[in-house]
């Protein structure tokens, strides 16, 4: 089987590889880069815990094939966090107890910077429907759209505790 | 382990604050290592061949199509899983093997069938469809009550109902009968002003978790090694896995990965014998991971349940009757909790008579797991549907019909054993008191409560503390921390040593190093390690404190420690000044060597956990769908040490439940194979489902525990499918006997009992 | 499996065309992913059309709006003449999975995959999207309600690709909408779904409607009998009533693990009423 070679960016670093045609982005993600961040909770576009940011727009790695990427730019939760300076949603997940056994937790937490890029000021709606693609099964959501909320407040410099 | 003193009085500075946790940054940023995130060089994926049939006889299976294809390394059948005499004294242990690799019938869709092992995914999948297998369709029954009839289906020859005085000698589905109660219920019916009695049905509600079951099995030709998994009890994985397997338990050691989710769902084994096997007989590491229809058709749900509730009560209120028959099916081999749905479900009462009795019963599905709470939402579904049926029937708020009959402090559980200190009336007068609680309804809302209970458990634990050279201290706890455990830890060792939180770094430790725990379950952990882990703490401070004297050259008993230092007992003792940790640290290797604590303990005493929760629901009358508009909890944590992760304890729970009472259920087709394996169809709440979940700590301190801890995991998802079908009920007028209340059932129902709404 | 990623529509006709085994064509992969992973099918070729230009845009043509087969229904809903104009088919583009599906899903995809509950197909028959076809033997445009001949099939020949799809321009006082009905509030397929849209003259009167409804037969249906209801009415209770009645009994579903037929029947009238209604009142705003 001939594979094909692909070059992309990944948390903005150009990055190469080999993938076979059927190889999603989340297998390449994971067996070929071993960046685990991203989770496969269903392979069906279903749960969300693959979210990953390509081009802009949060997609489900696992509804990608690694082929596809050629060219593109992707973020991953890898890429979240600034060196030991974490990204404000991170840092108000983890102080809002906004994650139990935390698998959902990279899936989610890149869906919702994807939301606070393009909407700086969320109401709880936009957040839940935005994120209802985003499976959590330990926390009931309450927690987590808190969070949203409370990072995006500091982000739009509102307030600073976190 | 007794409660050390009013732990209301006591100044805690560690325990009940808020804290982040030792597992936290790892998790927000994608370092912490899951099940399927481990690899190892030369590593093999294996994957399992699994039945498309409901009950078949596996007349053969060849492999050597499978086998030639290049890239394929092992192949395992249930021929690799031979009879050993661990295994047949075991009957558990037979039925676990006979689950993860099918014997001589196919007892499920999805049941395993066969394993191969192979370089990639890609080739083991293709290996997987070069599998040859013979099967004979047999009949199949899915449903409790169409198996238990007398010309059902039979799964197993040689199951004869146990609980039953001369029970036929012909093969059976019902697995055993169980009989609680006390008094005379027809009396009790006879002095009751009103009695009600429904039938209620419940649907097979799988955990969820979102992490698939994931494995990475490494044994080398001598029988020893290694496995890495998810699992809620690295020991009994273990355990089994080994016995499985005739291997010494001593020679295979399994680490625990980061847990993506369990609820119970991960306290058994399915892949991971198979992934030892394979290792063992390819010379090579394997990794199996489920995919999500293999979670679903092969791993455990609930049981589905049909559930017949009788209850009286005069016109005061007082329960003086209660009956109930529990017909529960727990898969394809006996094992159903349906005695602990018949000893929960009356247990926030105490109706002055008594009955119940249960069924065991197997069918063609996967076997059951444990699932939070295990058997008890449904039953409370059915008990709370009556209870609050018998206060609007009397005209009594449901509220105060519930204070009326609760069981307190002291009382005699409906189950047998007598309640130390318990919170349930706090619950209740709590959510009276609530705002919530006077919020007026509009058009089509209503308005419903329920209560629920939880045994809570104890259980084998073993803890051990480290004491390092900077002061700081290593905890090794065994029992995998699903949902924030480890940071309760770090809290009670830090409490009891008086140093700071993040000076105590808590791991879960593999089988290899550690002492034997029992699975995470029965809401065990806060309790069980927490009390191992002050203990712990307590015997390390006892070589502290010699050590202090050593250097002190006074007697042992003259030192005493206060805020995580060596002092004198008093004045007579001598004039030192405190002797900080850090500093008997460093000392340790001239005082005596290290300095460590540990802790073993069968404990008992977990001490049950009541809630009562309240929620408001509005009811689309064309279309049959539920809103749940707002949503309350209110339940005993005994002491709450780490507060936000109870609160979420809490609302995880109540949203399962609220999923379970909705729209989650395990569909069957007419040839008994599972029609919606995959999160699209089998449907569990998504973010926009849902409101705030409003959350409100009780703590009446549990006696059993030196801080008062009562486990909070599980009671949270006994109450919501009653509080759910009672508001729905309120909102529509007539009261959902089938769970899940999905839009088709409640319109249907609406159709045909509802009555017409009323003007506004 | 070979992928290939060509950058014109030609080259991707001869791909297909010239494919002897079995061929599939890749837009937002929402579908065809998940039936790869599945093993439901096994492709020896993926024509993937993400990389040729022409099929990434939204043009506004004399005769209405050309949506490439390559956009993602949330590039749609980021359309403001899209949204402004034909605010029934981007809604229903909108429902599609999850906020991630969106950003992949397109409504060409949609309709090719021909599921009988797919979202957007109700809303585009109700609009009178017209698609265009190109193929070996040249391009031909096709009323969207004819792609789809039965569950995952569809009438396209070998090597046929939709290149796009129009929405036509509409009179003064049209308007549509989409309704569908799930269990839960995201997430899942329609049980029943229905698409309308109507045009309404100056004196409120409805002089043309068009009907379609999702998951209640083998493929998307046009109710003529539901559309004939409306027209010439002021849509009222009465004619609402009636819109219902002839959806209801135009529905010919099955029972499945997403609905009943008694349900299903029920809800196609229920639904319509609400559809018609939301229409009625953008009719009017486009008066």
């Amino acid at each position: 089987m001939s594979q094909v070679h692909v070059t992309t960016k990944i948390n903005g670093d150009t990055t190469e590889y080999l993938c076979d045609a059927e190889e999603t982005l989340l297998d390449v993600l994971r067996d070929r880069l071993q960046m685990t961040g991203s989770k496969e909770g269903c392979g069906t576009g279903d749960c969300g815990a693959c979210t990953v940011i390509m081009d802009g727009r949060p997609v489900c790695s696992c509804l990608v094939l690694g082929a596809e990427a050629e060219g593109r730019s992707v973020e991953t939760i890898e890429g979240m966090a600034k060196g030991e300076e974490l990204h404000p949603l991170q840092r108000h997940f983890l102080n809002g107890a906004a994650l139990q056994c935390g698998i959902c937790t990279p899936g989610i937490l890149v869906a919702a910077k994807a939301l606070l890029a393009q909407n700086a000021n969320p109401t709880e709606t936009e957040i839940r429907y935005w994120l209802a693609g985003n499976l959590c099964r330990c926390t009931g959501y309450d927690k987590i759209i808190r969070a949203v909320q409370s990072a995006a407040a500091e982000m739009r410099g509102e307030s600073h505790a976190a | 382990m007794p409660l050390d003193r009013d732990p209301a009085d006591r100044d805690y500075k560690v325990v009940g604050h808020r804290h982040n946790r030792p597992d936290g940054i790892d998790k927000v940023t994608g370092r912490a290592k899951f099940g399927a995130d481990m690899a190892a060089p030369g590593l093999l994926h294996g994957k399992i061949l699994r039945s498309p049939h409901a009950h078949a006889r596996i007349k053969s299976i060849d492999v050597s199509k499978a086998l030639a294809l290049e890239g394929v390394k092992a192949i395992v059948t249930a021929a690799d899983f031979p009879d050993n005499p661990a295994v047949l004294e075991d009957g558990e242990l037979t039925n676990i093997r006979y689950n993860v690799m099918a014997r001589e019938k196919a007892l499920y869709d999805g049941h395993a069938v066969a394993a191969v092992a192979a370089s990639n995914p890609r080739i083991a999948a293709k290996a997987l469809k070069l599998i040859e297998v013979d099967y004979e369709v047999l009949p199949h029954v899915v449903d409790v009550e169409l198996a238990m009839k007398d010309d059902a289906p039979i799964l197993h020859d040689h199951i004869r109902t146990e609980g039953v005085e001369d029970a036929p000698d012909r093969p059976t589905n019902i697995a055993e009968r169980i009989e609680l109660g006390y008094g005379d219920v027809e009396a009790g019916f006879a002095e009751a002003d009103v009695v009600i009695e429904r039938q209620f049905r419940t649907g097979a509600a799988h955990q969820g978790y979102i992490e698939p079951h994931a494995c990475l099995a490494n044994i080398s030709g001598d029988g020893s090694g290694d496995l890495w998994c998810c699992t809620q009890g690295q020991f009994m994985v273990r355990d089994v896995c080994a016995q499985l397997n005739g291997m010494d338990v001593s020679k295979l050691r399994v680490t625990p990965s980061e847990i993506g989710g369990g609820f119970g769902g991960k306290t058994t084994v399915f892949i991971e014998p198979v992934a030892v096997a394979l290792s063992r007989k390819a010379g090579k590491p394997v990794k199996i991971v489920m995919n999500r229809g293999e979670v679903f058709r092969a791993t455990g749900p609930t049981a589905s349940s049909a559930i017949w509730v009788k209850m009286g009560c005069k016109k005061d209120g007082t329960i003086t009757a209660a009956q109930a028959e529990f017909k529960y099916q727990g898969g394809a081999f006996p094992g159903s909790p349906v005695s602990m749905g018949a000893m929960t479900a009356f247990a926030c009462y105490q109706p002055k008579t008594l009955k119940a009795i249960g069924w065991d019963v197997v069918t063609n599905r996967p076997k059951q797991a444990a699932y939070r709470a295990p058997g008890a939402p449904m039953a409370a579904f059915a008990v709370e549907s009556i209870v609050e049926e018998l206060a609007h029937t009397i005209g009594m708020d449901p509220v105060d019909f519930r204070l009326k009959n609760a069981a307190t402090s002291g009382s005699k559980s409906s189950y047998g054993p007598t309640y130390s200190d318990i919170g349930l009336v706090e619950t209740l007068e709590a959510v009276k008191a609530h705002p919530n609680y006077a919020i007026k309804l509009g058009p089509n809302q209503g308005r419903g409560v329920a209560s629920g209970f939880w045994f809570n458990f104890g259980g084998q634990t073993a803890v051990t503390l480290n004491l390092n050279i900077d002061g700081t201290v290593a905890l090794s706890v065994g029992t995998p921390d699903i949902g924030g455990s480890r940071a309760s830890m770090c809290a009670m060792a830090a409490e009891e040593l008086g140093i700071p939180y993040h000076h105590v770094q808590t791991i879960i430790a593999d089988t290899g190093s550690l002492g034997f725990n029992d699975v995470t379950d029965g809401s065990r952990v806060t309790f069980a390690s927490g009390l191992a882990t002050i203990e712990a703490a307590r015997n390390a401070v006892k070589v502290l404190c010699q050590r202090a004297a050593k250097i002190w050259g006074i007697p042992a008993d003259a030192v005493t420690w206060e805020n995580g230092c060596a002092v004198p007992a008093g004045p007579n003792a001598g004039e030192f000044p405190p002797m900080t940790i850090k500093e008997l640290a460093k000392q340790a290797g001239a005082t005596g060597g290290p300095i460590a604590g540990h802790f073993e303990v069968s404990a008992d005493g977990a001490g049950p956990s009541f809630a009562t929760h309240l929620v408001d629901a509005e009811v689309d009358r064309e279309t049959g769908r539920i809103t749940i508009l707002r949503y309350l909890i209110v339940q005993d944590a005994g002491k709450a040490v780490s507060p936000a992760y109870v609160e979420g304890q809490m609302q995880g729970g109540a949203v399962q439940g609220i999923g379970w009472a909705l729209n989650e259920e395990y569909i069957y087709n007419d040839k008994g194979v599972m029609e919606n394996p995959g999160f699209l169809d089998y449907r569990v709440p998504v973010a926009s489902d849902l409101p705030m979940i409003d959350t409100q700590i009780v703590e009446v301190p549990n006696p059993g525990h030196p801080y008062g801890v009562r486990g909070v995991g599980e009671t949270s998802i006994v109450p919501p499918l009653g509080a759910v079908a009672n508001a729905v009920a309120a909102a529509v007028g007539a009261r959902p006997e089938e769970l899940p209340m999905s839009p088709p059932r409640l319109l249907k129902l609406m159709k045909e009992q509802a009555q017409p709404l009323a003007a506004e | 499996m070979r992928y290939e990623s060509p950058t014109t529509i030609d080259a991707a006709v001869t791909l297909l065309a010239g494919e002897t085994g079995k061929a599939h064509v890749l837009a937002g992969g929402t579908d065809l992913l998940v039936r790869l992973r599945s093993g439901f099918v096994e492709p020896d070729l993926i024509v993937d059309l993400k990389r040729i230009d022409t099929l990434k845009t939204i043009t506004l043509e004399s005769d209405g709006l050309r949506v490439g087969a390559a956009v993602p229904s949330a590039e749609l809903n980021e359309h403001a003449d899209a949204v402004a104009g034909w605010p029934g088919v981007c809604e229903a583009a909108g429902l599609i999975g999850s906020t991630q599906v969106q950003g992949r899903a397109t409504i060409s995809g949609n309709l090719c995959n021909a599921s009988p509950a797919a979202d957007s197909v109700p809303a585009m028959v109700a609009a009178g999207a017209i698609a265009r076809i190109i193929g070996p033997n040249g391009t031909r445009d096709v009323p969207v309600e004819e792609i789809a001949t039965g569950p995952g099939k569809t009438s396209l020949q070998k090597g046929e690709i939709v290149e796009s799809i129009l929405l036509p321009k509409r009179p003064a006082g049209t308007a549509d909408a989409y309704l569908r009905f799930i269990p839960r509030t995201e997430m899942d397929i329609a049980v029943v779904g229905v698409g309308i849209c109507l045009t309404i003259d100056g004196s409120g009167i409805c002089t043309a409607a068009r009907v379609s409804l999702g998951a209640v037969a083998a493929k998307v249906i046009i109710v003529e009998s539901a559309a004939k209801a409306l027209i010439g009415t002021k849509v009222d209770d009465a004619a609402l009533n009636a819109l219902a009645a002839a959806c209801s009994t135009a529905a010919t579903p099955i029972d499945d693990k997403r609905g009943t037929v008694e349900f299903r029947t029920d809800i196609a009238g229920t639904l319509a009423k609400r559809a018609a209604a939301i229409a009625l009142k953008r009719a009017e705003k486009n008066l």
